[in-house]
């Protein structure tokens, strides 16, 4: 545990320095959030292979609170994500922040929010919890206000101070009411719980899902994410959508440690709820030109086929089947590690393109392969592993996720059956959705020819920049052809967990007796990729390859500008699903003899922010205005509202007791 | 040991040098229902062959993408074909390999789609935009009907599934309609009419044909290849279900497969023949109701009870 507290404590210290540094902001910053993450992974790879429970108290002066740390197979699993990406995000920082004065003002919080997250998952009383849980959302807020000067980054802000506060009053009743149960704060005395009255555990179960699932951003409470991953610099994009929205899926864990055996519906509310996540996240994916906003819709997807894995698990503990248990919370563990590996990869990669372009806007782009040939394969490799393509990661925790489902629906009934053939459908139309939109992004950044003149010499991005795409990368591919390692860990992560009895759990030698065959048909696959490849080549020896212009129906001077635009890809499916997207169309069509110019604008607006959040918020501003009056800029009047809600809640616990 | 390896190079040797049979008989059934004569049965082994021995003519615009994806296409082909039971069980198989089949395409569909966007031409993005959409819309139909296969023989494995024996309900309504169902994925997926018309002269209305425009030489023969090996095991997949696989390896049981699947394209060559080609608007609307008759399958199979 000493190791732990170094790390934090030199991520702390690195934040004061880079803060109060003038010209070495960003040696403190970057320089100590390396030294932290590479201090705290040593430590929770230790931790999560050895399997150590550890916990430590501070005291503090107030009553019946003292400040709890500790680690245990559920903390560590997230600790090393967390550890390993900052570890990455900082050496991709260190490039991406050279000579860019402007994003520096922001770093100091880096560290912080690195801190504050491995501080969240290893936090062992509800107090010390949320307070952490605060401070990572306050220092991810004023890293994504970074560029406040702009008037849409302001706004991203704005969105997501108030969801992420919305969802942790949400956590706070949460907290109060299992401290009202058990009188303490201390996760130790909540996992004892044993019987909470089925009403109880299923109002802890909803709060606890709209405030985690909030931060994890499942539909329809995903609305913050595309606003703020594409405000922040792409560094913290990276690091917010890659481990940051995870603290949501370990805070649904942990909590789901303390409830007691799920009943059926909570595992068909997440499966229906990951299923939403999944095609709406992937569908809203497919419509958007800017890239990283883009990205982020693909974490509400990537988060949908998760909560699905956990569902499933759910629906296994409540069906009494050990196997698709094992399967489905095993696979979704499995997809939180992946993810974070390669939205880590293909945030920064956009950010390296962003770089180097100064554009988000994919229609803008193109051609970039030949010009950022590390970047681009790098990409490539994230965008086949994130389509869960074998033989990368992505397709090995679909994979596990895949045969839980199928197990369901040969051994439920009834709604658990329909639960889980409407999850292998939707992920599988999920998945098809997904390898169109990364086929776009790829196909129109990457490929063909550049769409704007662009003016500046287009170049490779610096080594330090290169070097974590490659990490990454490589972490893909052996994610997918040795998994088997990682799952030992997963077993241990499932022990804590799942209140599964320990011989039940024995079944994890079946799930690596699934993992094997498939793990030796994709080394199978990839020597016979290797091999016809070769072959194909072979067979181009001694010819002559002559080069000429692209085939367009026998026009002699094909231009870039007539290429194939990413709304034009998308079209067909946006066409079809016109009624869920409601385009707003802004035609300016050409007349005339001597035609003006025109223009053509698609907009298209969040369903859950239009049919959901925009009402329920226009409603609130009519009910509360009246509040509005007593909002007279004075200091003193705070003090005494302030004053005066003490006194009744004093009254109020005095005489009911709550 | 030795029984298993001879297996294994029949199982290999169907793989590469049947397939581009098929599209020949597609051809003749077509040829006959116009009135002509036809091309000669082996003219894709002729076009395979001249294409082997050319050189190659290159796009400026591209990049090392469109070298590399005939070979991986191909190759995620050839490994499909391995999961594929033909004559008795597969080469390949566990639990869960259909899961592997269904994405090994999906890659395959995914570098397919990057090639095409490679050259910049606004034609072959045309096609990849259509490809990308409507095995989308194909995926549906094909996963539900893999689960109703899935509960039906209680099995993920593709070559336990077919493994009926004696006990094959050839007749029994959920397998007509997978049958069905698994016909229409045939279609769409290989770029067959309705979806697509393989012989069209417009680019503006091709899809799979458009994506490949500017290959030439031994990549369009890969590609060519692996297009014909796609079809052929889509319609022995299609064929099993009906027509199960016996278990047994021999000349005899060669010809069954090879009878089989012949009149399955002699079937595509028929509706290619008396069908014209769909409004592009209307295919997506024609997978998803794909996708309602595997649910009916699926249906059936669940609340009637064992076969």
């Amino acid at each position: 545990m000493d190791l732990f507290f170094i790390s934090l404590c030199l991520l702390i210290l690195s934040a004061l320095l880079s803060f109060l540094s003038r010209k070495g902001t960003r040696h403190w910053g970057c320089g100590g959030v390396f030294a932290g993450s590479a201090i705290g992974l040593v430590f929770s790879v230790q931790a999560l292979v050895q399997n150590l429970t550890l916990t430590k108290s501070f005291g503090i002066l107030l009553p019946s609170l003292s400040l709890t740390f500790g680690i245990d197979a559920l903390s560590a699993f997230f600790l090393v994500a967390i550890f390993g990406l900052s570890l990455l995000t900082s050496l991709y920082a260190w490039g991406y922040l050279e000579n860019q004065d402007l994003l520096l003002p922001s770093l100091p919080f880096f560290p912080l929010l690195v801190a504050s997250m491995a501080a969240v998952v290893t936090a062992q009383d509800g107090f010390l919890f949320l307070i952490c849980w605060e401070m990572m959302s306050l220092t991810s807020f004023f890293l994504v206000v970074t560029e406040h000067k702009l008037r849409e980054v302001r706004h991203a802000g704005w969105i997501y101070l108030v969801a992420t506060h919305l969802a942790t009053t949400f956590l706070i009743v949460f907290f109060v009411l299992l401290y009202k149960k058990t009188g303490s704060f201390l996760f130790d005395d909540w996992a004892l719980l044993i019987s909470i009255p089925p009403f109880l555990s299923g109002l802890l179960f909803f709060l606890a899902l709209v405030g985690f699932g909030t931060k994890a951003g499942i539909f329809p409470f995903h609305v913050w994410l595309p606003h703020a991953h594409p405000a922040a610099p792409s560094y913290i994009s990276a690091l917010m959508s890659g481990v940051m929205i995870k603290t949501g899926i370990y805070g649904l864990l942990r909590a789901l440690t303390f409830l007691g055996l799920p009943p059926l519906w909570w595992g068909g509310c997440l499966v229906g709820i990951g299923i939403l996540s999944a095609v709406f996240g992937v569908l809203y994916a497919l419509v958007q030109h800017d890239v990283k906003r883009l990205l982020a819709y693909h974490s509400v997807e990537n988060i949908g086929i998760i909560m699905t894995g956990i569902g499933l698990g759910l629906i296994g503990i409540a069906e009494g089947n050990a196997m698709i248990t094992l399967l489905g919370l095993g696979g979704g563990l499995l997809h939180v590690w992946n993810h974070a590996i390669f939205k880590g990869l293909l945030f920064m990669g956009a950010g390296s393109v962003l770089h180097v372009t100064h554009t988000r806007m994919i229609e803008q782009l193109g051609g970039l392969l030949k010009k950022m040939p590390v970047t681009g394969v790098t990409f490539l490799m994230g965008a086949v592993a994130i389509c869960g393509l074998p033989p990368l990661n992505g397709f090995i925790s679909e994979f596990l996720i895949y045969s839980g489902l199928f197990r369901g629906a040969q051994s439920l009934s009834g709604l658990s059956l329909f639960l889980v053939v409407i999850g292998i459908v939707g992920i599988a139309f999920a998945g098809g959705l997904a390898l169109a939109c990364f086929t776009k992004v790829f196909g129109v950044v990457f490929l063909g020819e550049p769409r704007s003149c662009q003016k500046e010499k287009i170049h490779e991005v610096p080594l330090t920049m290169q070097i974590p795409l490659i990490v990454l990368s490589l972490l893909c591919l052996l994610g997918g052809i040795f998994p088997q390692f990682v799952w030992s860990s997963i077993a241990r992560v499932l022990e804590v967990i799942s209140p599964l009895p320990k011989a039940v759990l024995g079944h994890g030698d079946g799930v690596l007796g699934l993992l094997h065959p498939v793990v030796y048909a994709c080394l199978i696959f990839l020597g016979l990729g290797i091999v016809v490849g070769l072959l194909g080549r072979l067979l181009y020896r001694g010819r002559t390859i002559r080069h000429a212009v692209t085939w367009d129906c026998g026009y002699a001077q094909p231009s870039p500008r007539m290429q194939y635009t990413a709304s034009s890809f998308a079209q067909p499916i946006a066409v079809f699903f016109r009624v869920l997207f409601r385009p707003h169309l802004q035609f300016q069509k050409p007349g005339g003899i001597f035609p003006g110019p025109s223009s053509f604008a698609v907009q298209i607006a969040d369903f859950a922010e239009r049919i959901f959040f925009q009402p329920l918020f226009s409603q609130c501003d009519r009910i509360f205005g009246f509040i509005r009056k007593i909002q007279k800029g004075r200091v003193q009047n705070y003090l005494a509202l302030i004053f005066m809600t003490l006194i009744v809640l004093l009254l109020w616990e005095v005489w009911f007791g709550i | 040991m030795v029984s298993e390896l001879l297996k294994l190079t029949g199982h290999l040797a169907i793989l590469l040098l049947i397939p581009p049979i098929f599209l020949g008989i597609i051809a003749k059934t077509k040829a006959f229902f116009a009135g002509r004569k036809g091309p000669p049965l082996l003219q894709v082994y002729y076009d395979l062959f001249k294409l082997f021995c050319k050189g190659g003519v290159d796009s400026r615009s591209a990049s090392f993408m469109i070298r590399l994806a005939p070979g991986i296409v191909l190759s995620t082909l050839l490994m499909a074909g391995l999961l594929l039971p033909l004559l008795y069980e597969a080469p390949i198989h566990f639990r869960g390999d259909l899961i592997l089949f269904a994405y090994l395409l999906a890659l395959g569909r995914f570098f397919t789609i990057l090639a095409a966007l490679d050259v910049g031409s606004s034609f072959e993005g045309m096609g990849a935009s259509r490809e990308a959409a409507f095995s989308a819309f194909s995926e549906l139909a094909f996963f539900m009907a893999l689960v109703t296969l899935a509960v039906m023989t209680q099995s993920t494995s593709l070559s336990h599934i077919f493994q009926w024996g004696n006990t094959h309900p050839t007749f029994h309504p959920a397998v007509v309609l997978l049958f069905i169902s698994f016909f229409l994925i045939l279609l769409t997926e290989n770029s067959r009419m309705p979806i697509d018309d393989p012989n069209t002269h417009l680019e503006l209305t091709m899809i799979h044909e458009v994506m490949i425009l500017d290959y030439s030489g031994p990549d369009l023969g890969l590609i060519l290849y692996g297009a014909t090996l796609k079809l052929f095991l889509f319609m022995a997949l299609t064929a099993s279900l009906l027509w199960p696989p016996t278990g047994l390896f021999g000349f005899q049981e060669i010809g069954y497969l090879l009878a089989k699947v012949a009149g399955i394209a002699v079937v595509i060559g028929v509706v290619e023949s008396v069908k014209s080609r769909l409004r592009l608007s209307k295919i997506p609307q024609l997978l998803v109701a794909n996708l309602v008759i595997t649910t009916l399958a699926l249906l059936i199979t669940v609340l009637g009870g064992p076969i």
